[in-house]
């Protein structure tokens, strides 16, 4: 591509500089970039809504905030968290990555990609207006439902219906370009069998976006006629359904949790292979298992919905579907246990927030299962101890993928090794203060505490208090992050091209810091 | 590493927990599921507890050759790495495996859910009706109705008064249901959708407006057993406990009768004529127990959401409409219409308080009976 001219030759420059670098960039490492700062904002916003939860939680009676601006801090801790911390958070990692494992020079849609990011920031703010909007933000938990998020919800929930659409455009054109990328860009040699599973796993899961996207978009679209147009979807009085609210909503909702976890299956996968110095046990058993709990993820909603009253049939029906899930999840975490098998490990930073997330996700994953068993449902659903269920896997499951991520690539991205006595401590902070902070909300639920209410009765109120403790140190520990992530960006010791003694793939060719365009001739994959 | 060893042992732990918790579970520091007090959630608890210790032996092999491995395969000890990495017969045996522990959890879930889900040969009906954020018991068979809510005083609320044992778990009106009866529940709601859980029955069941949804009991013992709205179901979700009090028969009878008479003593009452000084006491009280939560106790109201009654062009403007609303309620929005829920008495009294307090001076008094030629 050089030639003599005097025409600028882009690929011989680094990156642009000033802010417009920023606005119009193409490159998806600056994509990537803007995706991972984006996510950890939002982390840190939806982590202060956490901080009032749980500062309101910490004894029984009303201390700190009104219950309605409470039914706020979850809603919006809930939403800023799935749509604005993980999935961007998964997004900034594909557009790191994906290019630079599969011996690809950029994304195949890069003015699109682009777009995809620069959305987001306008939704997020959209959001988050609504809080300072007469009646205050979205107070309905983050599944909105109907008829509490239409006929009994504030004004402002119509700019959540469009910040909702504007995420959803998101991440169907991330999803698409995702797709567009892996069929299109692979070097020469690299088989789909070949590709590393941190791409096998986000390629299934930009599936599942475009799969359940327009779901999204389509139930808040009924929503906002049921509000404004006089349609009644949702209204029994007018002919409508509540509870159809919920089947689209868990249409949606369910592949939307395989959504934010599939892509940290493929970080861990990645992760645990190069510090166990050894080859990842049953590749092939884990692409097939990602693309079962994928096509699972459709057929087993219902199980959100166990006491709305389904018939008994269909009770049974997605009983039995739900903990056939448990199945090709299993085959993962025996898959991850015999990669580290008579392996050679060592347990660098990245490595440690791997062994955490198989341990902690396993744990999140077994009370899934019990909670999978319909009739027991009736006494779990709605209680703290789905809380906890769900935290078990996001935040130690996604959240800790996510972590994981960025101490196994921030010195491929920066050139800088991590300070690895600084990430030991975050990690020993992290990993001890999450489970004082979820593991007792196992117990409240089971004892009986509802989840989403402002006030509780006084049986509940000694877990309660050592929950909020070890929130408060868990939220912490991330402010602790923030300062190891600048403190990586500006220096540190630097960084090999290999990085890792057992790092394997075509992103470990790439010198460190990687250069602003990388691998401008396809690299040949034997 | 040691502490990794602490992080896999957790799953153990907690069954360590649930033996030291077990039998008291509404004491602190309580761990594991209620128990319950009928056969249904008996058996509830039983695939419970089966699945937690399913669930315990599988963490504990799992995470034993996770720790093992993590302990016995590391470089500082000079392994050296394996290079299997597949293995088919191996892929297919701990793929068989978790597929018939689940077939066998499955067969004991499925005759818990159908008896769970059996409401036939019921002896009797009440309908249960959500309300934000109080719930409405119809005796169908009695002809009894009325409404149950929270009692916990706001102070007690607000911490300005100690917290007694059952705070935030008292109700005015208590559900009562006779003891060794099969009794089914009609489950539906008002407004929101709300969800009719007490944990000692086993189940919890969503309140869907326009929709009825039926569970079952019955109880051995009689008792007060306590739950909880479990589905949000706005600001005051946290507020509208459950009190159901199990009777023998007879002493459920003679709460039949003694419903009635009040019933009746309720009717003959609104046709008397009250002072103003009876309307603002009756109505300052009826207010804060039935209007408050939205409209707040001074009358401002919360902007944006629920209008305030202060200076309002309703409270201050022409009786009727102000009756009509409050009779009548408001469709599409949350202002109920309370004509169906307060006795007349109540309701002129409520009138009253509105049209001369937070500033209003109407001046104008309302009878009984002009709620009842209202309705």
């Amino acid at each position: 591509m050089s030639t003599a001219t005097t025409h600028d030759d882009h690929h011989d420059h680094g990156a642009p500089s000033g802010l417009m670098r920023w606005v119009k960039t193409t490159n998806h490492k600056d994509i990537g970039t803007l995706y991972l700062w984006f996510a950890f904002i939002m982390l840190m916003v939806g982590g202060a809504m956490a901080m009032v939860i749980r500062a309101e939680l910490f004894q029984p009676g009303m201390q700190v905030v009104d219950p309605q601006f409470f039914n706020t801090m979850t809603t919006m801790h809930g939403l800023i968290m799935v749509f604005g911390a993980i999935m961007p958070g998964m997004v900034g990692l594909a557009n790191w990555q994906i290019p630079m494992m599969i011996g690809a020079p950029d994304m195949a849609l890069p003015r699109m990609n682009n777009w995809s990011f620069w959305i987001l920031p306008f939704a997020g703010t959209m959001l988050m207006s609504t809080l300072f909007m007469e009646g205050g933000g979205p107070a309905f938990g983050w599944t909105f439902y109907a008829p509490l998020s239409t006929t009994f919800a504030p004004a402002s929930t119509d700019f959540f219906i469009f910040a909702v659409h504007m995420l959803g455009f998101s991440s169907i054109m991330g999803a698409i370009n995702i797709i567009a990328t892996v069929l299109n860009m692979r070097a020469p040699g690299m088989t789909l069998m070949k590709m590393p599973l941190f791409v096998w796993t986000w390629f299934i899961t930009a599936f599942l976006l475009i799969a359940v996207m327009p779901v999204l978009a389509g139930v808040v679209t009924m929503m906002l006629t049921d509000r404004n147009f006089g349609t009644s979807f949702f209204d029994a009085a007018g002919g409508g359904d509540p509870v159809l609210f919920q089947h689209v909503f868990w249409f949606f909702g369910h592949p939307e949790v395989y959504i934010m976890i599939l892509p940290a299956f493929g970080v861990i996968s990645e992760i645990i292979p190069t510090f166990a110095r050894k080859k990842l046990f049953g590749y092939s058993s884990m692409v097939y298992a990602t693309a079962s709990i994928a096509f699972l993820s459709f057929i087993v909603y219902a199980h959100h919905m166990f006491t709305t009253g389904m018939p008994v049939a269909g009770e049974l029906y997605f009983m039995y579907a739900t903990i056939m899930i448990a199945v090709p999840t299993a085959v993962k975490v025996f898959n991850w246990t015999a990669t580290m098998w008579k392996g050679s490990m060592t347990f660098e930073t990245p490595m440690l927030w791997a062994i955490a997330f198989v341990f902690l996700f396993t744990i999140g994953g077994f009370t899934g299962l019990m909670m999978g068993i319909a009739p027991v449902d009736m006494q779990y659903h709605d209680t703290y101890f789905i809380v906890a269920h769900f935290h078990y896997v996001l935040v130690t499951g996604a959240l800790f993928a996510i972590i994981a991520a960025f101490y196994y690539w921030a010195p491929k991205w920066t050139g800088h090794m991590v300070d690895e006595r600084l990430g030991k401590i975050h990690f020993w902070w992290s990993v001890i203060s999450v489970n004082v902070l979820f593991f007792p909300q196992h117990f409240i639920g089971l004892a009986g505490m509802p989840r989403r209410i402002p006030d509780y009765s006084l049986q509940f109120a000694d877990w309660n208090m050592i929950s909020s403790v070890g929130g408060f140190a868990f939220g912490l520990a991330q402010v602790f992050f923030l300062f190891i992530i600048i403190k990586t960006i500006r220096g540190g010791e630097a960084a090999t091209t290999g990085v890792w003694e057992g790092s394997h793939g075509l992103e470990w060719t790439l010198p460190s810091p990687v250069p602003y365009h990388t691998f401008e001739t396809a690299p040949e994959v034997k | 590493m040691f502490a990794k060893t602490l992080k896999g042992a957790l799953c153990s732990l907690w069954g360590v927990f649930l033996l030291l918790g077990a039998g008291n579970s509404y004491a602190d520091y309580a761990v594991n599921l209620v128990k319950g007090v009928t056969d249904i959630s008996h058996k509830v608890y039983d695939l419970h507890m089966l699945i937690f210790w399913i669930c315990v032996v599988a963490c504990v092999l799992v995470f034993a050759v996770l720790i093992y491995s993590i302990f016995t395969h590391r470089k500082s000890k000079g392994a050296v790495p394996a290079t299997f990495h597949e293995s088919t017969t191996v892929e297919i045996i701990w793929t068989t495996i978790p597929f018939l522990v689940l077939v066998a959890m499955a067969v004991p879930a499925t005759t818990t859910l159908l008896a769970l889900e059996d409401t036939r040969d019921s002896d009797m009906s009440i309908q249960i009706t959500g309300y934000q954020w109080k719930w409405k018991y119809d005796y169908l068979d009695e002809g009894i109705s009325f409404f149950s809510v929270l009692t916990t005083p706001r102070d007690q609320i607000e911490g300005d008064a100690p917290k007694n044992d059952t705070y935030l778990m008292d109700v005015d009106n208590p559900v009562v249901v006779p003891i060794n009866k099969k009794i089914r529940f009609l489950i539906t709601s008002n407004d929101v959708i709300h969800s009719w859980w007490v944990p000692d029955l086993g189940w919890k069941q969503d309140a869907v407006p326009g929709f009825i949804n039926d569970a079952w009991t019955e109880l051995k013992e009689p008792g007060t057993y306590r739950g909880k709205c479990a589905e949000l179901c706005g600001k005051d979700h946290g507020f509208m406990p459950i009190v159901l009090v199990a009777k023998t028969q007879e002493d459920y009878d003679a709460w039949v009768e003694e419903q009635k008479g009040a019933a009746a003593a309720a009717a003959d009452a609104s046709t008397q004529t009250l002072t103003m000084d009876e309307l603002m006491a009756k109505g300052e009280a009826a207010y804060n127990t039935s209007c408050a939560a939205c409209h707040q106790a001074n009358g401002a109201g919360i902007p944006g959401v629920f209008p305030a009654i202060a200076g309002s062009a309703i409270s201050t403007g022409d009786v009727a409409g102000h009756i009509d609303i409050v009779v009548n309620g408001k469709a599409g929005t949350a202002m109920q219409a309370f004509g169906e829920q307060l006795s007349a008495v109540d309701l002129a009294a409520i009138i009253t308080y509105e049209r001369n307090s937070f500033g209003n001076n109407v001046g104008d008094m309302v009878q009984p009976a002009d709620v009842v030629a209202a309705k």
